[in-house]
């Protein structure tokens, strides 16, 4: 695929000699990771290091009546075998609960099950065993006896009185619950010429990351300190947790992040998997390995989605929408998932729906209940494929009902480009978007008019194409709104200390981290633009809370707009102090010096002073020859956090051109857009490498990810070969348009990209479906993913 | 997903495959392991004794014999599809190959690794059984040969005895009056079909004879259905599908009556290719 139509980013100030901003450099951990020389958490093994393998429960819901460990005991290789009730006196239980989110609750969660096991596939019992091969044969021995309890699986009626209540010490299933009323709903709907009402159902999926969840966790009794590499998105969150359920303090901690094989937002969470594995560590005293194999991935990982949302749109004759209502139901698993809860995502549904448009009338609901499936939590794009489903689907059936083309309602009640700031009716501030321009630089690019000739053209030889359209807004670089001010600890600044060792070189520690997202290749640029230096100059060390700032990581499209800006202000930062040294050395005044490929030079000129090497040399060698009272500075922290919005929100519009076969429901993608704005663009190519990324998950939701569960809550469909993720073969060629509006609060201007095009791509591919098998009269799908089996039946032929 | 423990053994000739197999009544042979090895890791399988035959020489060859093609035990799918020969006297096989999972996997797993699984859903049984192919079965009392539509008993269920391998399997070398046809309905390229059909025919006049239907992913066996081959060649299409008499179960990826409309389908556009010159 190539990269098609990148506008250019609108750079004045960043436009530097050296500048890499806007640029596709290739990222410096490429070589390292295309000849194999990754350091994934799974490759690392160390002296007396032990395997950990997990006894799961088969019920979905059941009390533990004993565990017989006896033969396990004996097996060969078998170190340990260690049940709940002994680990807990190893680490405390945890609460994944918020205060912002009013009301929210949750039940106390051990590392490993003590006495009740609330899904199939949780935890409990661990063998420690000299290999994981041995761990396992281990746990085939362990004897559980359990008594089955019935299983809540259906969230529907999981707030039933009839129904179980899956923890005693809280009062209902109910975890959570939000209600949102703004403007004059009822009489809006009221004064609509047309409602359309309907049902959105969203299955449950999962992130399937390349690199399964892992732990190396390594108590040192000698030192008191434990040091956990950890494939996760973040390591100060996770150093910070560790400690407070051991009992330790912070700097009693390491959390060492290496590369990480992928994420997508499931590494970011509390896994009591991971907690047992590093409070085995302290346990025995040795190091613990623990790598999540693919059959407990998908019973552990955190799924997500699982929501009904009934759904109502009001529409005026000439396409002015009146009114949204959400009535949305999402069930979560026997406990709200630790530190980030589980009520967030249809928290964000709540605050998401109908965002792109000026429609000031809105009612939601929202219910998160508990039920005996696996966990469920954030995942890339969180809420927003939801959302934008249920606002996208509303806006192109009330478009077919008033006979309106679904381009021409979007430009009648997208949010004008000048009309910023705004906010939308669910409170959201909006900085500056660019709704309309993204509109015409989509329609443009994919050659709407023709698409519709070819369409109806076909229609007439039985073929049957349809288009489909997203308008999305995006939340990215949150500030502390988003987690702090709720209690969790979980920092929304970052930081990057910026080095100039004694050749002249770089270095850069960043406390985002790297998922194979490229999130180094950024650090590098920023500090490499705002610096003076070439690229290859510039090393970038993540994922290390004792050698890097502290930080958030990487989640909610952060680590480009935040880390990226500390990065910057850090590489400006030492840019000044250096020319400080280099005006004492050259007897000139610094503000008339720049840096540039490494030479201290004139700025006005452009003649070249000084290298950057012998100012170093001087600087650390021979410092007696620099003037008295001039002390060289070539290390500097600079941090960064969003204050002036709660939230950089980005936007943009997708669209989806795709034939139904009729006959045999499948569908066949032709073409995919995806037109977004976020702000300055650090590298086109990453961006547009997260757009396609994001585009293909959404495309997963949309018709082949789905976790399927049986009515004991049983996971049906847990293995590569029965959950279906989105392969090459099937993917459409995506092209990537881009509309530019920098953020004020920061220099650099960055907003996020890494969620825009899993938020938007499900809602188009479900619009461009029901466009196609509209002129047959199909019931309209709205329950992902779209199968054969519902478009057979949506046309009536099964 | 470790395996449990197992003991590991190679043979050297089909003989010595064949007495390893006595030596533990659960023992399990290992040629291209594509699918053993992940039912092994699962813990869905838990031999024993694992008798690697990789090693036996001369089972690796493609050859035309007396009107047949053979294909020998350690022929790998990427072999086959790589293969004048298949392409030429197998067209049909050659149509199925790479719907056949994915390259890796076609690089190490066998035909006849496929055929002794006898996977319901999988493509070479249902072709072998379409094709009117034959079975080179080798036991402690020497070789015998089974055809394909006494091969295939259940749900993995073969003809094979327990001391029994598979040294070869054998299909009619195609004439120029051989039609084929093939197609398959899976969710992503290279899954298991929801539904597959392979056929054979021979052009008879402007009409078909000798027509052979073989269903994959229809029930617990590749399924042929008699009723419909006889009403297609009576040149009936309509007939033949609602002479189809499948039973497919429910599975994750579709219901029993998707399948079921699915299989008429697929029938349809078969028989179309059917009716195609060859080339």
């Amino acid at each position: 695929m190539k990269i098609v139509d990148d506008s250019p980013p609108v750079l004045t100030a960043l436009d530097r000699p050296n500048s890499y901003i806007g640029r596709s450099v290739p990222r410096p951990n490429l070589q390292r990771l295309t000849q194999g020389r990754g350091q994934y958490i799974s490759d690392v093994t160390l002296p007396r290091m032990a395997h950990v393998a997990f006894v799961r429960s088969p019920h979905a819901h059941a009390r533990i009546v004993s565990i017989s460990a006896e033969a396990a005991n004996k097996a060969p290789g078998v170190i340990a075998v260690v049940t709940g009730a002994e680990l807990a006196k190893v680490m405390t239980p945890w609460v994944g609960v918020l205060t912002h989110l009013k009301g929210l609750k949750s039940a106390p969660q051990a590392p490993i099950a003590v006495e009740r096991a609330c899904w199939q596939g949780e935890a409990v019992c661990a063998v420690v065993a000299r290999t994981r091969a041995e761990a396992e044969d281990g746990c085939e021995l362990v004897e559980v006896n359990y008594q089955p309890l019935p299983a809540v699986v259906d969230p529907e009626t999981a707030l039933d009185p009839k129904t179980p209540v899956i923890h005693p010490s809280i009062a209902d299933n109910l975890c959570f619950e939000r209600k949102l009323e703004v403007g004059a709903v009822d009489q809006a709907f009221a004064e609509s010429d047309a409602v359309v009402e309907t049902t959105f159902m969203f299955g449950r999926h999962t992130g399937v990351t390349n690199e399964p969840r892992a732990v190396v966790a390594d108590w040192n009794q000698g030192e008191q300190r434990m040091t956990v590499y950890h494939g996760t998105q973040a390591p100060h969150m996770m150093q910070d947790l560790f400690a407070k359920h051991l009992g330790l303090a912070h700097h009693q901690v390491r959390v060492l992040t290496k590369d990480v094989g992928g994420s997508f937002g499931i590494k970011v969470h509390t896994y009591a998997d991971e907690m047992a594995t590093v409070a085995l560590s302290k346990l025995l005293k040795r190091p613990v390995k623990f790598v999540a194999d693919r059959l407990e991935s998908f019973v552990t990982d955190i799924h997500a989605r699982d929501h009904r949302i009934k759904a109502k749109i009001g529409v005026k004759k000439d396409g002015t929408i009146t009114a949204f209502e959400i009535d949305d139901l999402t069930g979560i698993g026997p406990y709200s998932v630790y530190p980030r809860t589980s009520g967030i995502e249809a928290n964000q549904v709540v605050n998401l729906t109908g965002g792109p448009y000026k429609c000031p009338n809105y009612r939601a609901q929202a219910r998160v209940v508990f039920t005996n499936k696996n966990v469920m939590c954030q995942y890339r794009a969180v809420g927003h494929p939801i959302a934008v489903a249920v606002t996208e689907g509303l806006v192109e059936q009330a478009a077919a009902k008033i006979g309106m083309d679904p381009l021409e309602l979007r430009r009648r009640n997208l949010i004008a480009d000048d009309a910023y700031p705004t906010q939308s009716a669910s409170g959201l501030k909006f900085e500056l978007l660019s709704h309309h321009e993204a509109l015409a630089h989509l329609d443009a690019m994919m050659n709407y008019a023709g698409l519709r000739a070819e369409q109806s053209r076909l229609r007439e030889k039985g073929i049957y194409r349809g288009i489909g359209f997203a308008s999305f807004i995006e939340v990215t670089n949150p500030s502390a709104a988003f987690y702090g001010v709720g209690g969790a600890r979980i920092t929304s600044q970052d930081g990057a200390t910026v080095k100039l060792d004694a050749q002249g070189n770089i270095s850069i520690a960043s406390g985002v981290t790297e998922q194979g997202q490229g999130a180094e290749a950024v650090m590098a640029q920023c500090v490499a633009s705002a610096f003076g230096v070439p690229l290859d100059k510039v090393r970038v060390i993540t994922g290390d809370t004792d050698n890097t700032p502290y930080g958030g990581g990487t989640w909610a499209s952060r680590a480009a707009g935040i880390g990226g800006e500390a990065a910057w202000q850090a590489g400006k930062a030492l840019r000044q102090n250096v020319l400080a040294v280099a005006g004492a050395m050259l007897q000139a005044k610094p503000e008339d010096l720049d840096i540039r490929n490494s030479v201290v030079v004139d700025s006005a000129t452009g003649n070249e002073r000084l290298p950057l090497e012998e100012l170093a040399r001087v600087a650390y060698f021979r410092p007696d020859t620099l003037p008295a009272g001039i002390q060289a500075e070539l290390m500097v922290t600079r941090h960064y956090v969003p204050r002036a919005w709660p939230f950089a929100f980005t936007n943009g519009i997708q669209a989806s051109y795709l034939e139904v076969d009729t006959d045999t429901g499948f569908v066949k993608l032709l073409k995919h857009w995806c037109v977004e704005d976020c702000g300055t663009i650090i590298n086109p190519q990453l961006v547009d490498e997260q757009i396609r990324g994001g585009v293909v998950q959404g495309i997963g939701a949309a018709l082949f990810e789905h976790c399927l569960y049986d009515e004991r809550g049983q996971l049906r469909n847990g293995t590569m070969a029965d959950y279906l993720v989105p392969m090459a073969v099937e993917m459409p060629d995506i092209e990537c348009g881009h509309v530019v509006s920098p953020t004020a609060d920061s220099e650099l201007g960055a907003k996020g990209a890494g969620e825009a095009g899993t938020a938007g791509a499900p809602a188009c591919v479900m619009n461009a479906i029901n466009d196609a098998l509209r002129p047959l009269g199909a019931a309209t799908l709205t329950d992902m993913p779209f199968t054969p089996d519902k478009i057979l039946r949506a046309l009536g032929k099964v | 997903m470790k395996p449990a423990p197992f003991t590991y053994k190679k043979a050297r000739t089909v003989e010595e495959a064949v007495a390893m197999l006595g030596q533990q009544a659960d023992a399990k042979l290992l040629a291209g392991g594509q699918s053993l090895i992940a039912t092994l890791n699962m813990r869905l399988s838990t031999p024993s004794l694992l008798v690697d035959i990789n090693s036996i020489g001369g089972l690796d060859k493609i050859e035309l014999k007396d009107g047949m093609i053979e294909i020998g035990a350690l022929v790998r799918h990427a072999q086959a599809e790589r293969s004048d020969l298949i392409a030429k006297h197998a067209p049909l096989i050659a149509r199925a190959l790479p719907h056949i999972a994915h390259p890796a996997i076609r690089n190490r797993g066998t035909l006849c690794g496929s055929i002794a699984f006898a996977d319901p859903a999988a493509e070479l049984p249902a072709c072998l059984l379409a094709l009117g192919g034959e079975v080179v079965a080798a036991g402690p009392k020497g070789k015998r040969t089974v055809k394909a539509d006494d091969f295939f008993k259940g749900l993995f269920e073969t003809a094979l005895g327990p001391q029994e391998m598979v040294t070869a399997i054998r299909v009619p070398a195609a004439t120029a009056q051989t039609r084929t046809g093939f197609a398959e309905l899976a969710r992503r390229h290279g899954d298991y079909a929801l539904v597959g059909l392979a056929a054979s025919a021979r052009t008879d006049g402007k009409g078909l004879a000798d027509v052979r239907l073989a269903f994959f992913g229809a029930g617990d066996t590749p399924v042929r259905t008699k009723k419909a081959e006889a009403a297609l060649a009576a040149g009936n299409i309509d007939t033949a599908i609602a002479a189809l008499e499948l039973s497919p179960h429910d599975d994750v990826q579709a219901t029993a009556k998707t399948k079921k409309h699915l299989a008429g389908v697929l029938l349809k556009r078969v028989a179309a290719q059917l009716m195609e010159a060859r080339a």
